[in-house]
């Protein structure tokens, strides 16, 4: 028997009438996973795009994978160069992925467990945007974060940041940013401060895994690390963050399959490169004069433009939209950076605080266009 | 003349099987019908009854809501069936033909004595009414409100669009006929869209209002012309015709006779010999079929209209009232395994990159009716816009259409909208949203909540 009888064999307790038929949602989720279905066009167009959310989330999945394969060996590089042990490319691999792979697990087992009961309880079908956000989340989070804090911060994200609001599509927020942040509210000492962004510093005598923000933010200057060090990566940071270049290959493949938008992504660096560089003449204390280009290259600015600020759902939903939002998302990151010395990662808070205000921005957009209407129609009374 | 229009956003889609310039006369089918599908909202009250001899052009039913709004045979013959739905709701009146040909002959009138009114009673009264439409909502124009302007699109962007400079080369008298009756209703604008290479329609028609339009689909969709022309406002109308309806509307007035006939495109990628056939409105589709020949294959669709906003019909159905081609496409019932991951089923097009389709996007390329996914929530925004090139949101448009918020739906511009401008849509729809049918409802609320 092929693949195709033998799952259609187990499809038959699930289908109407049938004992399981409540849990339809989930042997689907299963089912179009092996297979796209036989499903014609009824009503409208009769031909359709091979394009799904399935695919799109899966060229998203693909796009993150340098930053995370690179995140999984950072990890490992940051922690075995600070035990002075020598070490090469596999051990650094061996220990990222001993630390990196049951967040992932973790993450995926709570956020799709929760999406799945979502399913069955209202009868949809499951969304694929887990899949990206589920492996989001691990990425943007310290190394050392115990794994039940990773379990509670999913649970919060997609209960109350998405399912509260009706599910896939209808979320304010970014989930994954959600997570972080509430990660980041609600155990503080776990997500900020020199220990935390390499794995097990703490442990470690006179080692410090302070970031390149975190210095600066103190009144240090990173010298240690040269302008090519922090567009490759090796420097502390959470996990997928630290690598521009390996972002940057990611942002090459959601613009060039058209999944990702590279409005937002060009908005926020035309953002943040142009209040960079004015803060940079002003120059008031170490932020301030931190070149602008490495404003750009350092903390998780790159990352966070790219793979958060992107979302579809909480971004702005017109194009117009979309190049303000962007913009925006620059300009605050960096306003964050200098004027929050307490926090000085300013991606995160810049995109939730812009993911707030982008209904607003649709809404002006879309107005302009319902103002040039009203004004035609308003000229025409005049005139009759 | 005035400037060209540059379309900006929208998509061409390059499918197999486009008709080759050649016609054939079919000879007249021992049945026709008028499906009741086609006249959208219409509720009829029947003239005729089953087994009563027509004649060509004799009216067989009119409509509720407008008594003047009548409905004829296309050929004589005898009423042999009416077809009936769900609470005895009319389908179908089948019409048995004989080859007496017996017309109706209306009185020749003297088009230059003839002021609006006269025209569109002997409209009327004629049976061509029902080929005028109306903008907004995309049904039979209503007679007692005169429009601001008509416009008639003689080009066919749609993927297998058909070529109406071939239709009309010979018959273009009666269509320079149809367009001079036209001029006389309204005091506005009789607008024609064309695109640049219709050299001889260009040429035939430097008398009239010619636009030029051109970019991808849908530059050649009447609504896009009416929207960057004469955009429509609340409580304004403007009448839309197609180019072989007005050839119609032009032979009645010269023979005073009712001549139903229709040029019609029969292509698709299944289809081995895609051409023009010569037929009449309401022909049974075996008739025309039969001279085509078909790749191997189970299952067909055959569609009355294109392929992204026609009607799914039967093969042993009729010709639809409106259309100038018949699609056929592969029925794509057929499951993928791991269909949906990128790279895979590079022969599926899409307009992400994320198949190796688009290597060989420029070559005409196989399409079937397989949805590639399943209905989801709207997640990928901005997408709907880069295909609906009006000054319109249209995805927050189809949100309201949805919800019924009639105000809101107003202001976002649901009176310049028909159902087929969203026909890209459903095609490009990540999410796989049924965009026509939601635009449709949409209007069809607003028709019952609002007149």
């Amino acid at each position: 028997m092929n693949i195709r009888g033998i799952v259609d064999k187990m499809k038959t307790p699930f289908e109407k009438g049938q004992k399981l038929e409540k849990l339809y949602p989930a042997f689907n989720a299963f089912e179009t996973f092996l297979f796209v279905p036989n499903h014609t066009s009824k009503t409208g167009a009769h031909i359709r795009d091979a394009i799904d959310l399935k695919r799109v989330m899966i060229t998203v999945i693909i796009a993150l994978m340098p930053a995370l394969i690179y995140g999984i060996y950072n990890t490992g590089y940051q922690y075995l160069y600070q035990t002075g042990e020598s070490f090469n490319t596999i051990d650094a691999m061996l220990h990222g992925s001993y630390k990196i792979i049951p967040m992932i697990a973790v993450s995926y087992i709570v956020g799709l467990g929760i999406e799945f009961a979502f399913a069955v309880f209202r009868g949809h079908q499951v969304n694929e945007g887990y899949l990206v956000t589920g492996l989001l989340i691990p990425m943007i989070m310290p190394v050392d974060i115990p794994l039940w804090m990773v379990g509670i911060s999913v649970a919060f994200a997609v209960l109350i940041g998405k399912e509260a609001f009706g599910g896939t599509g209808m979320n304010i927020l970014n989930p994954a940013l959600t997570a972080r942040a509430f990660a980041f509210f609600a155990y503080p000492t776990y997500m900020s401060g020199n220990q935390v962004w390499v794995s097990e510093a703490s442990n470690v005598d006179g080692v410090s895994g302070e970031t390149i923000l975190g210095m600066l933010a103190a009144g240090n200057s990173p010298d240690q690390y040269s302008m090519l060090d922090m567009f490759i990566g090796s420097i502390p940071g959470s996990i997928a963050e630290t690598s521009t270049l390996m972002v940057l290959i990611g942002a090459f493949i959601l613009i060039y399959t058209g999944v990702g938008s590279w409005r937002i992504m060009l908005g926020s660096i035309i953002g943040a490169a142009l209040t960079g560089f004015l803060f940079n003449l002003w120059g008031a204390n170490e932020l301030m004069s931190f070149n602008w280009f490495n404003q750009l290259i350092v903390g998780g600015f790159a990352f966070g433009v790219v793979f958060m600020a992107t979302d579809p759902v909480s971004a702005a939903q017109t194009l117009k939209g979309k190049w303000i939002y962007g913009i925006l998302v620059g300009v605050f990151c960096i306003l964050i950076r200098v004027f929050n010395p307490a926090y000085p990662e300013g991606v995160m808070l810049a995109i939730l605080l812009m993911n707030v205000f982008a209904p607003t921005i649709d809404h002006y957009v879309i107005e302009s266009s319902v103002k040039r209407r009203e004004k035609r129609f308003l000229s025409k009374l005049k005139t009759a | 003349m005035s400037e060209g229009i540059r379309i900006k956003k929208g998509l061409s889609i390059n499918i197999k099987g486009v008709a080759e310039k050649e016609l054939k006369k079919v000879p007249l089918s021992n049945q026709l019908a008028l499906i009741l599908d086609d006249f959208h909202l219409v509720v009829p009250k029947l003239i005729l009854k089953e087994g009563d001899t027509v004649k060509r052009g004799q009216p067989i039913f009119y409509s509720k809501s407008n008594e003047r709004i009548k409905f004829v045979s296309p050929a004589s013959g005898i009423i042999e069936k009416i077809h009936r739905g769900d609470r005895r709701k009319i389908l179908e009146i089948i019409i048995k033909t004989n080859k007496d040909d017996n017309s109706i002959k209306h009185k020749i009138p003297a088009l230059e004595k003839l002021n609006s009114s006269n025209i569109i009673s002997f409209l009327l009264d004629s049976g061509c009414w029902p080929l005028i439409k109306q903008r907004p909502f995309d049904v039979i124009a209503n007679p007692e409100a005169l429009p601001k302007s008509i416009f008639i699109s003689c080009f066919d962007s749609a993927p297998l669009g058909v070529d109406f400079e071939f239709i009309l080369k010979d018959q273009i008298e009666s269509f320079r006929y149809g367009l001079e009756v036209l001029k006389k209703i309204t005091s506005g604008n009789l607008n024609i869209g064309l695109s640049e290479d219709q050299k001889f329609l260009h040429s035939e028609l430097n008398d009239f209002n010619k636009n030029i339009f051109s970019g991808p689909h849908p530059a050649g969709n009447v609504g896009i012309h009416i929207h960057h022309l004469d955009p429509i406002s609340q409580g304004e109308s403007v009448w839309v015709l197609k180019p072989e309806d007005v050839c119609i509307i032009g032979n009645l007035f010269k023979t005073g006779e009712y001549n139903a006939s229709r040029t019609v495109a029969v292509s698709g990628p299944p289809v081995k010999n895609p051409m023009y056939f010569k037929t009449t409105i309401g022909t049974k589709l075996s008739t025309i079929l039969k001279s085509i020949e078909f790749d191997n294959h189970d299952e067909f669709r055959i569609i009355n209209g294109d392929v992204l906003s026609g009607r799914k019909v039967d093969k042993d159905s009729y010709l639809g009232f409106y259309n100038n081609n018949i699609s056929v496409l592969r029925e794509g019932n057929n499951y993928k395994l791991f269909g949906w991951i990128p790279f895979i089923n590079n022969n599926v097009p899409s307009i992400y990159k994320s198949s190796f389709g688009w290597l060989t996007s420029s070559r005409a390329k196989d399409y079937d009716t397989n949805l590639n996914g399943e209905e989801r929530a709207f997640v990928v925004t901005g997408e709907m816009e880069k295909f609906f090139p009006m000054d319109i949101y249209p995805m927050q448009l189809i949100k309201e259409c949805m919800t019924g918020n009639i105000e809101k739906m107003e202001r976002l511009g649901i009176y310049e909208v028909a159902p087929e401008d969203f026909g890209l849509i459903d095609y490009a729809s990540s999410s796989k949203i049924e965009a026509q049918s939601i635009v449709r409802d949409g209007l069809d609320y607003l028709i019952k909540e609002t007149l």
